[in-house]
């Protein structure tokens, strides 16, 4: 057996079910050696998709999700992919094809030194010098990846290791890491002294992140809450955790959330932070919540604890097995006096919009989508003034919300959709970008029709950079510089020639219908919805 | 501004250095010296780092270097129960009337000359960073040609305070 076959033994191993990737001569080894198993290659259209692609299997299935690319520019390439994992702490297993061994460090032709240039923004990674090592190292990265603080795992394998003989494949039953030692369970002392605050507590509250539902914590936490009657909110990577209509659910915090959300988290007196990083669009304040109020910050990361806001009971430890052991301890409260003022404030603070009539409004259009979307489907939202529309208005029931939070990616939707589409072939998956984030997506059209994966696609079109523009209207007074879309392609034009159908929505007249011919569409469709250039979120 | 040495056990492969240190540049965290050498026992390597910055940085830097995959252990060298030794080489230039004066203060230092040429000698000196500081302002008036320091090296005193490994 020689290397590459042994990296197929190693993915087989793993249950690995899809690869996306884009091959090179530094990576053919292996991508031959694919051809004999059953696990599905997906050519994506240009490398950094394959990792968000990647990323969408990975957030629906609980398991990394496997990219495989050359040396070289596609090694360089799927590093914003990986970046953007990385900052969602999602786990993937990225290989990389890798010059011969003997060349490394000589700049031969499509050489980059992958590991060093990915080292902040990788969980680990790994430079195989010796075939025999390929059982251990894969073992080892899918442990690393989806273990403790998820995130992605860069394996670059050279041209020579792949056609290597390996002497025995033997795949490791458990891994022997002497250094890495993920710490799942909370301190009991630590969890004596949440209930203690809790028990006392008038005010508290829960703030969902993106670490509940990585750490698979959705019920347990719903439960507990529901159980003491806490209110809740959510961060951006929090969304859809639990369903936006819940009558303790109070929306997103943050810069671009709800003011009813903030108000909450600001006026409670007891914060649970939970699998969130505090960062600053999040909370652009955070002495606001550490005033006045007891901090409890619940992370599997202890580097996340103390970092941008100074906890008053750091909690270490995975957030499934911490909200298990506080079910385990019984008080009483009563947060229905403070759960009506929570209402209260949501009624007094709704943001009321004046929409332009001659354009679909966003809300009114991602709200009439989302009541219409099958219970369990996924929303993959992109960047840009789209992705603040989508968190503000999209109606998730049981369904998930997936979308670049924390690097803030642009392009992320449609390859993360095709993923998504492929690990839950069953659910409905829809991307929601605008005009910008679609062109820099939208050459991954051919790979939906190509490996016959349903795309349904939306695009906000404004022809500007919404995000930016609106930026540069606060901050610039309309000084608008590099932001207009002018010479976009024909949409319809554009995606009649990848035999998708088209629809297309110009005020909000039509909304329901659209939508419904959208949603039933068993074809590969986009939907180009025509919205206020001058619109603004907020 | 505070001043922690931190001593970071970690597995003894390659790379790991650059990882530590890349993590000090990429998170903007100062370094004033790192040193890294094997352990007694082969699989590991012991560095230890010198650091300042204010009191929360100074928890993000011990923090961040727990969480890198290949570090085992960090533990911060206190002063008042640790000892930490750097070792310095001196090249000075000198003419044959001030060789004695050299030696005298070498001496002084306990350092030792391990080197003599007809125009320069080199001196050996070992100590905590402020001894060998006032050695070199005392060196003030004669001609510094090279140096080369190695950066702190520490251990806790005592056997309370052994890490052992598996």
């Amino acid at each position: 057996m020689i290397g590459a076959e042994a990296i197929v033994k190693c993915l087989e191993a793993e249950g690995v079910q899809y690869v996306f990737g884009y091959p090179g001569v530094a990576i053919c080894p292996f991508y031959n050696s694919i051809l004999d198993s059953e696990i599905r290659t997906i050519l994506v259209r240009t490398e950094q998709n394959a990792a968000h692609s990647a990323s969408g299997v990975a957030r629906l299935t609980d398991k990394p999700g496997v990219c495989a690319v050359t040396s070289g520019p596609g090694a360089t390439n799927i590093i914003t992919g990986i970046a953007t994992a990385y900052a969602d702490s999602i786990p993937l297993v990225v290989i990389t094809g890798q010059v011969n061994s003997e060349l490394l460090g000589s700049d031969v032709f499509q050489e980059a030194d992958i590991t060093g240039a990915v080292e902040s923004f990788v969980k680990y990674s790994y430079l195989v010098r010796n075939a025999d090592d390929i059982p251990r190292i894969f073992k080892e990265a899918f442990y690393i990846a989806n273990s403790g603080r998820k995130g992605p795992v860069l394996i670059d394998i050279p041209f020579d290791i792949q056609n290597n003989t390996i002497k025995k494949f033997e795949y490791p039953d458990s891994v022997n890491l002497r250094t890495y030692k993920p710490t799942i369970k909370g301190n009991s002392a630590q969890i004596k002294k949440v209930i203690k605050e809790l028990s006392k507590a008038k005010k508290p509250i829960i703030c969902i992140g993106g670490g509940v539902q990585l750490g698979n914590a959705e019920e347990i936490v719903l439960d507990f809450a529901e159980k003491h009657g806490i209110p809740m909110v959510t961060t951006m990577m929090g969304i859809g955790t639990i369903p936006t209509n819940h009558p303790l659910h109070f929306g997103m915090v943050g810069n671009n959330g709800k003011p009813y959300a903030n108000k909450a988290m600001n006026e409670s007196d007891v914060l649970l932070m939970v699998g969130a990083r505090v960062a600053d669009r999040a909370v652009s304040q955070p002495d606001l919540i550490t005033r006045n109020k007891i901090l409890i910050h619940i992370d599997v990361d202890p580097a996340e604890i103390g970092k941008n806001a100074v906890s008053s009971i750091p909690l270490v430890g995975d957030c499934k097995n911490i909200f298990e052991d506080l079910s385990k301890e019984s008080f009483n409260i009563d947060c229905s006096e403070w759960v009506s003022t929570l209402h209260q404030y949501k009624k007094d603070l709704k943001i009321v919009r004046h929409p332009n009539n001659d354009y679909v409004d966003p809300e009114h259009f991602i709200t009439a989508l989302t009541e219409k979307m099958e219970n369990d489907s996924v929303y993959v939202a992109d960047v840009g003034q789209n992705q603040i529309f989508s968190c503000a208005y999209a109606q998730i029931k049981n369904g998930r919300f997936l979308t670049s939070g924390g690097m803030g990616t642009m392009g992320y939707s449609i390859p993360a959709a095709l993923g998504a589409k492929l690990a839950k072939p069953e659910r409905q998956v829809v991307a929601v970008c605008g005009d910008g984030s679609f062109q820099m997506s939208m050459m991954e059209l051919a790979t939906f029709r190509q490996h016959n994966i349903q795309a349904k696609i939306i695009v906000f079109n404004n022809s500007y950079l919404g995000m930016v523009r609106e930026y540069q209207h606060h901050t610039y007074k309309d000084n608008y510089s590099v932001v207009s879309l002018d010479g976009s392609p024909n949409l319809e034009k554009l995606v009649s020639a990848y035999d998708f159908d088209y629809l297309r929505l110009e005020n909000n007249k039509d909304t329901s219908k659209v939508i419904d011919k959208f949603l039933k569409d068993k074809n590969n469709v986009l939907l180009e919805v025509m919205i206020d250039p001058m619109d603004l979120v907020k | 501004m505070q001043t922690k040495v931190f001593q970071v056990l970690a597995d003894n492969t390659s790379g790991v250095l650059s990882r530590i240190a890349s993590l000090f540049s990429r998170r903007g965290y100062n370094i004033e010296s790192i040193t890294a050498g094997v352990t007694a026992d082969p699989k590991y390597s012991r560095v230890t780092i010198v650091s300042s910055g204010d009191q929360n940085t100074l928890e993000q830097i011990e923090k961040q270097l727990a969480k890198l995959v290949d570090v085992k252990v960090v533990t911060e060298l206190v002063p008042e129960e640790s000892v930490y030794r750097e070792l310095a080489l001196v090249k000075v230039k000198v003419s044959p009337d001030q060789r004695q004066n050299i030696i005298a203060i070498t001496d002084i230092f306990r350092g030792k000359i391990v080197d003599v040429a007809p125009e320069c000698l080199i001196i050996e000196i070992t100590g905590g960073i402020s001894k060998i500081d006032k050695f070199l302002e005392l060196l003030n008036g004669y001609e510094i040609l090279e140096l080369a320091r190695t950066g702190t090296a520490g251990l806790s005193r005592g056997i309370e305070n052994v890490t052992y490994l598996p």
